[in-house]
């Protein structure tokens, strides 16, 4: 655990930016094990390449979480020397990869999400985050035409792709109430026009959704209650062993730089 | 850029125009468009520096090369990061847009008109080797963040393109 005992001026500014940090983190290093089996080697490129935007961005948010909290932490220490425990990613992020078609029916459900969500944060009264966000959001548009290409092809693919995907959507689905369970810290970082509404962005990303599963000939599955709270650090038991990869070089070699 | 430069000024930028990408060296630092500020007091040169993408590994070199370059020319330098606004390819500049061609990359090219651009109107590239457009996307991503994977159809070569963004 970290020690942290300074006084931080906006603890809930810092652990919303924790948040979106920690999703950017985590999702890019699920991605990154595609990296040499891919499907194709253009996959290996999409896959690795949308994992370098996600890393940058993850950078840029730690680094801004860092100087919010004025103890001193780096990008590194928020990346490597922090515990499960501590992590705040949505839980969807840290799902395992599963066949190439649940990986981009994870990426598709993470991007117009984020997409959505970041586009309303570059309209944030906190400047960092609007410009952070005005930077990730030029990235995010592309992710999306990727995913949401890849998902219409598989959907509307064979029968056995359409039936993949189809499996992936009902697995994940669970996983994207949780975005839209507004907790009381997210309210009143609305309230001061720091983040955007919640209720605003799911119908943003429903918006969306909508023609890309209607053009892959999928149905959107039905809402079930919420089950995981990756965003108050209450994971599936996927995000330890994803840790321990990431953690690991730095575990072995204390302090290591590239 | 039409404002009035200082003497001074201008021997900085003379600097900075023939610092080269570390990835594609037929562009210069200028040409890319990541040079945002600049400012010169004596010998004293402050520049800030814009990513093209968040993650892009050839930040921390292009950062290091624009420090190198002006030391070697007798400036103390301090590069620093600048975030907004987000870098577009837009500002590659068209010398820089005619190198790229040249070196076998197809440029970025936006819509012309405010309702095509609206629309999100993509433009077919042309192919940097014998200008058909009769061209085709093989991949969104290609050897590097800002580019990706096209053919032509016509002399069936295959060529990257710059990513607009």
């Amino acid at each position: 655990m970290s020690a942290v005992t300074a006084p931080v001026a906006d603890r809930a500014l810092m652990t919303y930016v924790l948040r979106l940090a920690d999703t950017a983190l985590v999702l890019a290093q699920r991605l990154s094990a595609w990296i040499g089996h891919s499907p194709a080697i253009e996959e290996d490129l999409g896959c690795a390449n949308i994992a370098l935007d996600l890393l940058g961005q993850a950078r840029l948010l730690y680094a801004y979480a860092g100087e919010l909290e004025g103890a001193g932490r780096t990008e590194d220490d928020f990346a490597y020397l922090r515990e499960e425990c501590d992590f705040l990613n949505a839980t969807m992020a840290e799902l395992p990869n599963g066949d190439f078609g649940q990986t981009i029916v994870r990426q598709c459900l993470l991007d117009l999400w984020r997409l959505e969500l970041f586009e309303r944060l570059t309209q944030s009264t906190d400047v960092r985050l609007a410009q952070i966000a005005a930077k990730a959001v030029k990235e995010i548009r592309y992710h999306v035409r990727y995913s949401s290409g890849w998902l219409v092809r598989l959907g509307d693919g064979t029968d056995e792709s359409h039936q993949r995907v189809a499996k992936a959507l009902t697995t994940l689905w669970p996983y994207v109430t949780e975005w839209f369970a507004e907790d009381a810290m997210e309210q009143a970082l609305t309230e001061r026009g720091v983040a955007p509404s919640v209720a605003a962005v799911q119908v943003g990303f429903e918006t969306r959704l909508a023609p890309i599963l209607r053009d892959a000939t999928l149905t959107r599955p039905v809402d079930v209650d919420y089950r995981w709270f990756g965003k108050r650090a209450q994971h599936s038991e996927h995000l330890g062993h994803l840790l321990a990869d990431l953690q690991s070089l730095h575990r072995a070699h204390p302090g290591a730089q590239w | 850029m039409t404002a009035a430069v200082s003497p001074e000024a201008s021997a900085v930028w003379a600097v900075l125009r023939a610092v080269p990408d570390p990835e594609i060296p037929v562009l210069s630092l200028w040409d890319l468009g990541v040079i945002r500020e600049v400012s010169v007091q004596g010998r004293d040169v402050v520049v800030g520096i814009t990513p093209t993408y968040t993650g892009c590994p050839a930040t921390a070199v292009i950062k290091s090369d624009v420090a190198e370059a002006l030391q070697q020319a007798g400036y103390m330098a301090q590069v620093h990061d600048v975030l907004s606004p987000p870098w577009s390819s837009a500002w590659i500049t068209p010398e820089g847009c005619e190198k790229l061609r040249a070196y076998g990359i197809a440029p970025p090219e936006f819509p012309v008109g405010r309702v095509a651009a609206l629309l999100g109107e993509e433009v077919t590239p042309a192919c940097p080797r014998c200008a058909s457009r009769q061209t085709e996307l093989l991949s969104e991503f290609g050897s590097t963040p800002c580019k990706a994977l096209h053919r032509c159809c016509a002399c069936q070569e295959p060529f990257d393109r710059f990513k607009c963004i």
